[in-house]
């Protein structure tokens, strides 16, 4: 019962503190917007390209964008050391990392679904046929991109360079949710649409098997 | 300061070390504290105040040895009923003083969070300014914030690590006067401070520490003043 309450309450703090600032939300938006516009400018893809390579491009500005939106979320607690006292508050730490990750998730699904209007409208793509599973894949994906980066956030906040660290270390460990992702994604774009279970079956375990691995290790993460 | 509810708390460290790889941050550090005393720690930069204080709040785990609450001599849980104050405030800047003790008092699972807040605002002169951003006060209003939400569980035990820094006159007076009430209330208090000062006097015993080891105390017959002149030079 602590877990959920103490997550729902953090998970209040890190919407509300998001909304008023917007810092994360806008400067993803922007730099999807831009990833987004700035192919389509520079490969003007037709629409059976855009079906081919439409998919893996929208995952890459997702994925670069995420560690864009990761990189400050334990590092600004340190700058008060307001993670000391959310330690000394929470029965259990894993409520931390709890309320970040899905906070991470809703701002990254947010940014998706905003701008899969805009790559749809650039790439000539109907997504509006299989709208409802390509939120189930972003969900999914965004979920899987949010466990990790909120652990590796952790873990990079504390070391030097942590600009550098996350990215380098995030990237190369989303490798298979990236190539997940895009498969399935790939297949909803396709002129004859279809759902690849064995790609989202693959997402579903990834996520899982990450929660438990950070729900088993939080605490250590957190740890001076 | 509100009635307290707690229970008169003492603090024992037992054979305490610190390592970061090979350096010694706490060297075998036993102390025993009893409830209600105010114990000053001072000592140069690097001396290990700010480790030992944090393995006593539970933020730092000691490389080995113990640290124990001792409650009417037997000595209780895991769970540490201390509030602890550092240099940095541990409040969101982003959110109001009153969101920031409501969310603290909410995560502790406080019984009527608001009333709490309310009265702990009040009680360290922030009530009129409830509802303005923590990041558009000023270093002793900001102080303030942090001693209300180390306070919002009534701790038995206070820690403050270095709790004067960068405070003017006036910020470190109303420091001092909050200290008096919560030592005169039986709380215990652990803190670190560089030098003598106003809040340095409510001590009621003082340790020195170097190179993380305990290397004078007055109760086994160290000068007060001179553990803390120590530390000044």
């Amino acid at each position: 019962m602590a877990l959920h309450s103490n997550t729902a309450v953090l998970l209040g703090k890190e919407l509300r503190t998001e909304f008023r600032s917007r810092e994360l939300l806008t400067t993803t938006t922007v730099f999807v917007l831009i990833v987004i516009v700035l192919f389509s400018f520079s490969f003007d893809p037709t629409s059976e390209e855009s079906r081919r390579f439409g998919a893996g491009l929208l995952w890459l500005a997702f994925l670069f964008a995420a560690s864009l939106m990761l990189q400050p979320c334990f590092l600004r607690e340190q700058s008060n050391d307001t993670l000391s006292a959310l330690r000394l508050s929470v029965s259990d730490p894993f409520a931390i990392f709890l309320a970040k990750l899905v906070a991470n998730t809703l701002f990254l699904l947010l940014t998706e679904l905003l701008l899969l209007p805009v790559f749809a409208v650039m790439y000539n793509v109907s997504v509006l046929p299989m709208l409802h599973w390509l939120v189930l894949v972003f969900f999914l994906g965004s979920l899987g991109v949010s466990i990790t980066g909120t652990a590796l956030s952790a873990i990079s906040a504390q070391a030097r360079m942590r600009e550098l660290l996350l990215p380098l270390l995030l990237l190369p460990l989303l490798t298979p949710i990236l190539v997940a992702s895009t498969e399935v994604t790939a297949a909803l774009f396709d002129r004859s649409p279809y759902v690849q279970w064995k790609g989202v079956g693959f997402l579903a375990v990834f996520d899982l098997a990450f929660l438990t691995i950070l729900w088993l290790l939080g605490e250590y993460l957190l740890e001076e | 300061m509100t009635p307290t509810v707690f229970s008169p708390t003492g603090i024992r460290f037992e054979n305490i070390d610190k390592r970061y790889g090979g350096l010694y941050a706490l060297r075998r550090v036993s102390l025993e504290i009893s409830a209600g005393e105010c114990v000053v720690f001072a000592g140069r930069n690097g001396s290990g105040k700010t480790t030992l204080l944090r393995i006593a709040a539970r933020l730092a785990r000691p490389s080995s040895g113990s640290v124990s609450f001792v409650n009417g001599g037997e000595v209780r849980g895991t769970v540490p009923p201390a509030g602890f104050v550092a240099h940095a405030t541990m409040v969101y800047d982003e959110l109001t003083a009153e969101e920031n003790l409501l969310l603290f008092a909410r995560l502790q699972g406080i019984t009527e969070p608001v009333v709490r807040a309310e009265t702990l605002l009040r009680e360290v002169g922030l009530a009129e300014r409830r509802n303005s951003l923590v990041r558009t006060f000023s270093r002793g209003m900001r102080q303030r914030v942090a001693i209300a939400r180390a306070l919002l569980n009534e701790p038995a035990v206070v820690l403050l690590d270095e709790p004067t820094t960068g405070l003017d006159t006036e910020g470190a007076s109303w420091f001092a006067q909050t200290l008096r009430h919560l030592r005169d209330s039986g709380r215990t208090i652990l803190m670190s401070l560089h030098g003598e000062s106003e809040v340095s006097t409510l001590a009621t015993r003082a340790i020195r520490l170097d190179a993380g080891a305990v290397v004078a105390d007055t109760l086994t017959g160290a000068n007060f003043r001179s553990i803390l002149a120590f530390a000044n030079a």
